[in-house]
């Protein structure tokens, strides 16, 4: 099982990616840490692959960025092949085969969602082993697991791209309070057919819960 | 028109004075000297045919296809070397198989198009090889619907709605140019493929034939597969009318021989 080296960044981390009628919303937190140490308070866990396919990544943040890095440029390399743009699919199965092939040298836990023409609005999560698995929702990162009932109870597949993003930012803000390794801001990307809308939620805007 | 390109014709690697490589040429008249085959794209699919020349009445019929199947929904006829065709299916099935590995779903047309091309026309580059004697027609049936591409020993390729190769690729060309193919349905154009082919075969030349027809549409799920013994049956017979027809019309014509 890959291990963080000695001094290597870890991304604590919670993110998660939910799918409506017509496009994702994509959810993350902002803490990147070494050890104890946060190295990054405000990172950027949401990254852009292609126009319409972004990726949220936890686990080490090197080993994150350098796969991203290849399939963005794989994707880049295919529109200008193919004449048309990618499916979420291939994104997918691109971070799948890097992952997979690469197992035993990374620790790189990904979930890929996006929209494109062929499919409409997709959500791929590629776990540590290189498995992958489409889902109408998924959720990654050690602070998941501390939201995992809540969003189970929670999601519906006839939500609207508004009521996902609250459903998002709530997941996201109760995650943080619990779980030590995810914290900063909340992130937010809403991807549909016309384009992008990227959100920020700071820590004075956070959803109401119990705090003690 | 034979041209003899003395001294300039020994190595794929040499360029003539005007600007030709001889042996891509030569590669070419190999293609010619081939049973014909031809390929029609139809608003539904595409229809492959070959006028496979037997050699011997002892070969089993149906075996020794001249047209083969690539990652199911691509089809291949060719004209020329038989030995050189199934190593370039060989490839075909190697870049279709590598490129469902890579982005899991069917490779499209023109990227498997493009692909062979490129094998092809990396044999035309070096002295120690030679170029493929073989002129490949691809049927293939993808998200944009039904293409044909004809790929030739240089490498060049192009997409068709109809063409020919082989031996009587003249007569074969001259009567796909008469069909309207955009209107057409593959069970048509099957009719017409056959006969087109009966047409252009040369009884003087190679007594013994078998047709061969396959096609890759809705009919088929998608498949490039040969086509069904009833409708090969149909094809065959709408094909031997023809001709016993076009003998009617030509004994009018016997004063007028040249």
């Amino acid at each position: 099982m890959p291990q963080l080296k000695p001094g290597e960044i870890s991304m604590g981390t919670t993110i998660m990616a939910v799918q409506f009628d017509g496009g994702v919303v994509l959810g993350a937190d902002s803490r990147t840490s070494s050890g104890t140490y946060v190295s990054n308070r405000v990172s950027d866990k949401l990254t852009k692959v292609h126009d319409r396919i972004y990726c949220c990544r936890s686990g080490s943040a090197a080993d994150t960025q350098a796969v991203a890095d290849v399939v963005r440029y794989h994707l880049a390399l295919y529109t200008a092949q193919h004449g048309e743009e990618p499916t979420v699919k291939v994104a997918a199965s691109l971070f799948q085969q890097i992952c997979y092939d690469n197992k035993d040298n990374l620790m790189a836990g990904i979930i890929v969602a996006g929209w494109d023409k062929v499919d409409g609005a997709s959500v791929y999560e590629i776990p540590l082993g290189g498995s992958i698995h489409k889902l109408p929702f998924t959720l990654a990162g050690s602070g998941s697991t501390f939201i995992y009932g809540y969003c189970d109870k929670l999601f519906r597949p006839d939500m609207t791209k508004d009521e996902c993003i609250e459903f998002v930012k709530n997941s996201v803000s109760l995650a943080i309070s619990r779980d030590g390794s995810s914290g900063g801001v909340i992130r937010v990307a809403a991807i549909t057919e016309d384009g992008v809308e990227r959100q920020v939620v700071h820590g004075n805007n956070l959803p109401q819960q119990f705090l003690g | 028109m034979t041209s003899i390109g003395t001294g300039y014709d020994l190595s794929v690697s040499t360029y003539s004075p005007d600007g030709r490589v001889f042996q891509v040429e030569y590669a070419q008249k190999a293609v010619d000297n081939s049973g014909t085959a031809i390929g029609l794209r139809v608003k539904d699919g595409v229809v492959l045919a070959v006028e496979k020349i037997k050699h011997s009445r002892l070969l089993v019929p149906h075996s020794n296809r001249r047209i083969m199947t690539a990652g199911k929904h691509i089809g291949i006829a060719s004209a020329g070397w038989m030995s050189d065709t199934r190593h370039l299916v060989k490839r075909v099935r190697e870049e279709s198989r590598s490129y469902t590995d890579v982005y899991k779903t069917k490779v499209p047309a023109h990227i498997i198009a493009e692909r062979l091309a490129m094998y092809v026309q990396a044999y035309t580059l070096y002295s120690s090889v030679r170029p493929f004697g073989v002129s490949t027609l691809l049927a293939c049936m993808d998200a944009k619907g039904p293409q044909l591409y004809m790929i030739e020993p240089s490498g060049y390729y192009v997409g068709y709605r109809g063409c020919a190769v082989g031996k009587g690729k003249q007569v074969a060309k001259t009567e796909i140019e008469k069909l309207d193919l955009d209107n057409m349905t593959v069970r048509e154009a099957v009719k017409e493929a056959a006969r087109i082919i009966y047409s252009a075969h040369d009884d003087t030349k190679d007594k013994l034939f078998e047709l061969e027809l396959s096609w890759v549409c809705k009919e088929s799920n998608d498949l490039h597969v040969h086509v069904p013994q009833d409708v090969y049956d149909d094809a065959v017979q709408h094909a031997e009318r023809s001709l016993d027809d076009d003998d009617d019309d030509n004994e009018m014509d016997d004063d007028e021989d040249l």
